[in-house]
């Protein structure tokens, strides 16, 4: 019985650390200053998803704008907001290709009949 | 009993499929009378030649500036110049009217037309430049000045005919129609918008400091003069403007998307009569 009361208080001390270790690691991540590296990775994504809305004829003007000033702050040296801009950039290209997806069958809602 | 039943359910089965492949194909004369329908429906005190004056036949404030205006119409210049261009010989002494039926003149109304060589929309603007290209000159830009200023003359000299946009028994013209009202009902931009969405939805509306205009008839007062622009603008320069305002990137001036948009939207407003060049805010 008491073996199995330390089992449990062992594992619950573990799951304690466990946590505090990922709470850490998210902290530790979250605080980090972005790299170059970060940057263009999340710049390469954007592009490819710029590029597939481009071919589905279906770009979005705001998306070219946060990719030019992701280039722009990465430029200067600023990464943390390079990559703000390229995860914003992605973010936008996605979204037009979902519309343009979309709209492949729900313009038919909108036709006067 | 059961190879009678087996029959009728073969008879049903054919009988529905063809209703729904007719249910499918096209029909563009349907579509123009459910279009001119709505408008009519929706603004039963305007005339209807009048859908073509835009803004104008939707607030009675606009309308008096626009008249008081039209005594010295801003687009005169550019009309002028468009006159005196469309005269011109080019260096091989050929001139526009080489390139057009009837001289060029009075034929805004037929554009654009399906070219079943090419199977393709040919749009006036496309053809003017085709024409120079075919005598050695160069292009002009799709949008605006020398392109307004020659597109501004013809549809002058075309004034009060009506338009009379042909669709051919052509599954490609068929196709570039179908094309062209999917373009006009596609939201599209970062705001979500299609052509629909103001100029069916909403004309008569403010958006901002502007009056929407309705879509019928929206393309028989062009080229324009727009306040907005301080100048001319084409369809073209129309068609790219409105995709910059919903946040779409626009597409290349004349690319097939634009010609099959002009191609359904001209259609649709068949049998109204041409205004252009006009004058808007």
């Amino acid at each position: 019985m008491r073996n199995v009361a330390r089992h449990i208080a062992t594992t619950n001390v573990m799951k304690k650390i466990v946590f505090a270790m990922m709470v850490s690691a998210v902290c530790a991540g979250s605080a980090r200053a972005a790299s170059e590296a970060d940057y263009i990775t999340a710049f390469a994504a954007a592009e490819s998803a710029n590029k597939e809305a481009g071919r589905l004829r279906n770009q979005w003007t705001v998306t070219q704008a946060a990719l030019n000033a992701a280039k722009k702050a990465a430029e200067s040296g600023n990464f943390d907001q390079a990559l703000k801009s390229a995860q914003e950039a992605e973010a936008l290209a996605k979204a037009s290709i979902v519309q343009a997806t979309s709209e492949k069958q729900r313009w038919k809602d909108m036709e006067i009949r | 009993m059961s190879a009678a039943r087996l029959l009728l359910a073969v008879t049903a089965a054919f009988g529905l499929g063809a209703s729904a492949v007719a249910a499918d194909k096209p029909n563009p004369a349907a579509d123009a009378k459910a279009f001119q329908d709505y408008f009519v429906k929706k603004f039963p005190k305007v005339a209807y030649d009048d859908f073509v004056n835009g803004p104008y036949s939707m607030n009675a404030d606009m309308r008096r500036q626009w008249e008081e205006k039209e005594q010295f119409p801003p687009y005169e210049f550019a009309l002028e110049a468009g006159k005196e261009m469309f005269a011109k010989p080019f260096k091989n002494g050929k001139t526009y009217a080489d390139c057009f039926p009837n001289g060029g003149v009075g034929i805004r109304q037929n554009y654009p037309y399906f070219d079943d060589k090419e199977g393709k929309v040919i749009t006036l603007e496309l053809a003017l430049n085709r024409c120079r290209e075919a005598n050695g000159e160069p292009p002009y830009s799709y949008v605006k000045d020398e392109m307004a200023s020659l597109t501004a003359y013809m549809a002058f000299t075309s004034r009060g005919k009506r338009f009379d946009i042909k669709i051919p028994d052509d599954p490609r013209a068929l196709d570039a129609y179908e094309k062209g009202k999917e373009y006009f009902y596609t939201r599209r931009g970062q705001l979500n918008f299609s052509c629909a969405s103001c100029h069916v939805q909403s004309p008569g509306e403010r958006i901002r400091a502007e009056i929407l205009a309705p879509a019928l008839g929206i393309l028989n007062a062009m080229p324009i003069y727009r306040s907005e622009w301080s100048g001319m603008g084409t369809i073209s320069r129309r068609i790219v403007t409105c995709n910059s305002q919903t946040r779409a990137v626009p597409l290349e001036p004349q690319s097939d998307e634009y010609r099959n948009l002009e191609y359904y939207l001209s259609y649709v407003s068949n049998g109204l009569p041409v205004s252009g060049p006009g004058a808007r805010p």
